[in-house]
């Protein structure tokens, strides 16, 4: 089996597909891809199904040698990529690829054609690392490891540049309402829609520790624990909110003040520590035809 | 009595009681055993609470309008659902010293000694209204309310795994080396959840817990099973 061998992992690299769902009363979220637009074209493009596995590197790129040789393609930011980013690249055998710093946003794909494989865990290839789940060995990657390369069934496509162009990642979050939108007041609604907030240091995969104008926790966020969404944003006591993203907990006791709509998750998954961010709230029925606009774009893409 | 709430463009909240008790948990029990049985196409995940569920679904496939729709036919039987007998699972523990660094602390916030504090916690019948935050934990409910202690003012960076702990008015198990603001007062040798197990979790939503103390030899005894 052609294998990748990790000759340098990078800041955080790990092993992504499209998550694990169904096992939310057990108190499994289901990880996945932070950018999983990037994943999925990226798996378009070596001809693989969108739901392959990849490696998503973070921040930083490493180093990667191809003893067997591959077909990869790198989605996502460019993390001062020697080849051209969104296209097949064939890597002889004993290639390597040396990636860097991100020039752009948080996160890049390194897709292989046939896919990463490791055991899959509840279905799904994705690492969990709080609770070292899923992916290879549950952990991020370390020098010295090696993963095999999956058998490639499909043949790599071209997407012209203009078809990527509507999926550009952009630092403005549209967001509908949450459960405990009501219970906040019209001077904290303002704040949160008026300003920029800066992403802290303090974010991960489970969520995104924001930092701006102060919002008012009602109740002094005391609240029944009760199921999250994926980009739900809280505010705990501090008023400081937070959005929790792919790691999250499943339930969680803090006042969700708005929630990332389905079509703009995939930025917050871009957004670096120290990045702007600012929030525009759009109606249920603009944020049901953002999603739809997106899926349909996304389909011209496989087919294209 | 239930409540539909929007929650975000891929989710709806049901709510089936305003209170934490057991007749909401049960209808909680019985909607989750419904969709369980005969699942709504598009719907990708539940999260049960204490008087909730969080519907996920594929907002491609489904919207909140159909799902509503649905959920109401299956709301308004709800009643019919016979819910089988709970499990009841037994969790061993070592209660004190390096196992529960909180215990003799939580005892003196109580006027009464550590051994009490054991006695009484170990003799409830504790249930599981759901598992939630991190795979395996379960919110148990029923704890005594001479025990109710408010949490940590700060939650520590990292609970060892298997820590028993009290939190507010409930109980439960660390499943894995997590933050927690929970006040740890003993430890089980068991793995709560464990990804090769058929079972997984080893706690889940509805069942009957207890807890049974153990010397620090038990425990070691146990850990190596």
């Amino acid at each position: 089996m052609p294998v990748i061998q990790v000759q340098s992992p990078g800041m955080f690299t790990t092993v992504q597909d499209l998550g694990r769902y169904g096992y939310g009363p057990l108190g499994v979220s289901p990880s996945g891809a932070a950018d999983s637009l990037a994943l999925r074209i990226g798996n378009l493009i070596v001809g693989n199904r969108e739901s392959a596995a990849a490696l998503e590197m973070t921040l930083m790129g490493g180093t990667f040698a191809f003893p067997d040789g591959a077909v990869v393609a790198l989605a996502g930011s460019d993390f001062s990529a020697p080849v051209p980013m969104w296209a097949a690249l064939p890597i002889e055998p004993g290639g390597i690829l040396k990636l860097g710093p991100t020039r752009t946003g948080a996160r890049c794909y390194l897709c292989v054609a046939g896919g990463i494989e490791v055991p899959l865990f509840l279905g799904s290839a994705s690492t969990h690392v709080l609770t070292g789940l899923g992916g290879f060995g549950g952990r991020a990657l370390r020098k010295g490891d090696v993963l095999n390369i999956g058998r490639s069934k499909g043949v790599p496509r071209v997407i012209a540049p203009g078809l990527i162009e509507p999926f550009a990642t952009r630092k403005i979050l549209r967001t509908t309402v949450a459960p405990q939108t009501a219970w906040f007041s019209r001077q904290s609604i303002d704040r949160l829609y008026g300003g920029a907030y800066r992403v802290t240091e303090e974010s991960n995969r489970m969520g995104l520790r924001l930092e701006g104008a102060a919002l008012e926790t009602p109740h002094s966020g005391q609240m029944t624990s009760e199921g999250v969404s994926l980009g739900a944003i809280q505010v705990p006591a501090g008023g400081q909110p937070i959005i929790l993203f792919v790691e999250q907990q499943t339930t969680g006791g803090y006042p969700t003040i708005a929630n990332v709509i389905s079509a703009d998750l995939a930025r917050v998954g871009q957004l670096r520590p120290r990045d702007e961010v600012r929030f525009e709230l759009v109606d249920a029925e603009t944020a049901r035809a953002l999603i739809l606009e997106q899926d349909r774009l996304l389909r011209a893409l496989s087919s294209a | 009595m239930s409540r539909f709430q929007y929650a975000s463009d891929q989710s709806l909240m049901v709510y089936l009681g305003d209170s934490i008790d057991v007749p909401t948990h049960h209808r909680v029990l019985k909607l989750l055993r419904l969709l369980e049985a005969e699942p709504i196409a598009g719907v990708r995940n539940l999260h049960p609470a204490y008087n909730s569920v969080l519907i996920v679904f594929d907002p491609v496939i489904l919207d909140h309008a159909a799902l509503e729709r649905t959920l109401t036919q299956y709301l308004d039987r709800l009643d019919a659902v016979v819910l089988p007998e709970p499990r009841t699972v037994e969790i061993p523990v070592c209660y004190g010293g390096d196992y529960g660094p909180d215990l003799e602390e939580l005892a003196a916030m109580h006027s009464m000694t550590a051994e009490r504090v054991v006695e009484i916690h170990s003799s409830a019948a504790y249930l599981a209204y759901f598992v939630g935050f991190v795979p395996g934990f379960a919110y148990l409910g029923g704890l005594p309310g001479v025990l109710a202690t408010p949490r940590l003012p700060a939650p520590r960076k990292r609970v060892p795994r298997g820590s028993v702990a009290i939190g507010g008015s409930h109980t439960g198990v660390y499943p894995f080396e997590t933050p927690g603001g929970w006040r740890l007062i003993g430890k089980t040798p068991l793995e709560i959840f464990d990804a090769a197990s058929v079972e997984l979790s080893r706690l889940r939503i509805g069942d009957r817990v207890r807890f049974r103390p153990i010397a620090e030899q038990e425990f070691h005894a146990l850990e190596c099973q």
